[in-house]
């Protein structure tokens, strides 16, 4: 149940991330310095900043272009979602089953290692359909993070809390939805919000190698026309992607967070 | 307080229990925490248990809470294996902890529909009952409130009041008032005590305090190390100052051995 709008004590919406006023100086000052190269450099080098802003416009004006933008996002959250879904049960066994634990724990570790342009070259001799390929890829390097953040969320559930929940005598069910999801849910925000990030460098690797459309494949595009402008255009439009996809994450926290404290001074 | 009248079974039953530990330093010679506890418990008696820190009590209170299994012996409570027969003690035991134990992501009113809802009442009752127990001890125009908001006394009212709420028959309590100040502590033993009157539940109390015990309890247990029954007065019959100076001067025996 949710408490009422005028409940004085709780989070609200206004406690969540706000504009950050030195983030935007910041990125104008980036814009004029790259400005200021480009009546030094040749085009190729640094176009623009106009040159650029006109190609992102023509990415969001256009239907086709922004059909690659959404792809490119559509692979990012199936593969986050897949990995989420698949390392929350790896995660949860691991939890519960210590002899499963000693066994997955290497072999998850031993993903870690392996680079993303491995699971590139592996993925595409393995398999045939492109989608696929690249639902592999996200699905293999975000895989660990995920079921390690879970996990240490799952372990760091409170004994007493448990204690308590148990001394009702609640079913399997509810106790997962009343103590284990609750628990858990901070970390599993935190393992989405670094995952996005990661997940949105390896969309584009994968892409590059296969793919006949998404941000990727554009950017193949403009390096084999030397488009310096587009390159850095379609960029921009995936870190778009990103940020708007961690804006909606951050909201999200604050409202299923809002029950902690917010301290008048920080460290 | 005066004794009631006590069925002859006992609704709680601790028969020649024991519960040891073993650690992988001491594989031969197992910690006993609890050893051949032996005592019943009637029908709407209050049990305040008494002894020094690590003397048991916690353990046997697990025990008794069906969240831990005895190495031997047996624990019953109306009749049935609070850790063997987990299930079916649902909706009949309210635990107060020595901390209140309240979920931080829900409010107080949530925290305290929390047994209720797990017993499957309706939404709208539960909420209604939550928001009578939280009037009752205080606390109306708090419900919405988050833990972090409340201080430590309001936090414990709100765990006393999910104890209570689903109308327990056996009610557990480990040293609920321990780690509150005086004046709060002695404001919630009292509010505490007349709901153990008026509820009828059957009840063990522990305690570090020998006036809690002889405020809260209808009778009193002593432990020794590791949990055994030193010493046992039933009050209303014996004057308190001799209770007392007994149970010092057995705690002090306890302490010397």
């Amino acid at each position: 149940m949710l408490p009422p709008p005028d409940a004085p004590t709780r989070g609200t919406w206004r406690n969540g991330p706000r504009w950050n006023y030195e983030g935007v100086v910041a990125l104008v000052g980036l814009a004029v310095a790259w400005q200021i190269a480009s009546y030094f450099f040749p085009p190729f080098l640094f176009p623009p900043v106009p040159a650029i802003a006109a190609h992102v416009l023509d990415i969001f004006l256009s239907g086709k272009t922004l059909l690659d933008v959404m792809a490119t996002a559509l692979r990012i959250l199936a593969g986050l979602a897949g990995a989420f879904v698949l390392g929350a049960a790896i995660a949860v066994l691991m939890g519960r089953a210590p002899r499963f634990s000693r066994y997955a724990y290497p072999l998850l570790n031993f993903n870690q290692g392996v680079p993303a342009l491995s699971w590139v070259v592996i993925s595409i001799i393995w398999f045939k359909g492109t989608e696929f390929r690249i639902f592999f890829i996200m699905l293999m390097t975000t895989l660990p993070a995920f079921t390690f953040q879970i996990l240490d969320s799952y372990r760091a559930m409170s004994k007493d809390l448990l204690e308590m929940t148990l001394s009702f005598r609640p079913s399997r069910l509810d106790l997962l939805r009343t103590l284990v999801w609750p628990s858990v849910l901070p970390g599993i925000l935190t393992a989405w919000k670094v995952n996005l990030g990661n997940a949105s460098r390896v969309v584009v690797v994968a892409e590059l190698v296969g793919a006949t459309g998404g941000v990727g494949y554009q950017l193949l595009l403009q390096q084999q026309v030397f488009d310096m402008a587009g390159a850095i255009a379609w960029t921009i439009v995936l870190v778009i992607f990103v940020l708007l996809a961690q804006r909606i994450i951050d909201l999200l926290e604050t409202w299923l967070l809002r029950y902690r404290p917010v301290a008048e001074r920080t460290l | 307080m005066t004794q009631p009248e006590a069925t002859k079974a006992g609704e709680i039953v601790f028969d020649d229990v024991s519960k040891s530990f073993t650690s992988p330093e001491h594989r031969d010679s197992p910690f006993y925490a609890v050893r051949n506890l032996s005592f019943t418990v009637g029908r709407g008696e209050l049990v305040a248990v008494l002894g020094k820190t690590g003397c048991g009590k916690s353990t046997m209170f697990n025990l008794l809470a069906g969240l831990a299994r005895p190495s031997s012996g047996k624990v019953l409570v109306h009749g049935h294996d609070p850790y063997a027969e987990f299930a079916w003690f649902r909706g009949k035991v309210g635990i107060v902890f020595q901390n209140d134990r309240l979920m931080p992501w829900r409010t107080a009113i949530e925290n305290v529909a929390l047994g209720l809802e797990l017993n499957k009442v309706p939404s709208a009752e539960r909420l209604a009952i939550a928001a009578e127990w939280l009037a009752r001890l205080g606390l109306r125009g708090h419900e919405h409130d988050y833990p972090h908001a409340l201080s430590g006394g309001m936090r414990q009212r709100v765990s006393i009041a999910r104890a209570f709420s689903i109308k327990p028959d056996i009610l557990l309590c480990d040293e609920p008032f321990s780690a509150l100040d005086e004046v709060t502590g002695n404001a919630l033993r009292g509010e505490f005590r007349d709901l153990v009157r008026e509820t009828r539940a059957t009840g063990i109390f522990i305690t570090h305090s020998i006036g809690e015990a002889l405020t809260l309890g209808h009778r009193i247990l002593v432990f020794q190390r590791p949990a055994r029954i030193a010493y046992e007065a039933v009050l209303g019959g014996t004057p308190e100052d001799e209770i007392r100076a007994e149970i010092l001067r057995v705690m002090g025996d306890v302490e010397a051995a």
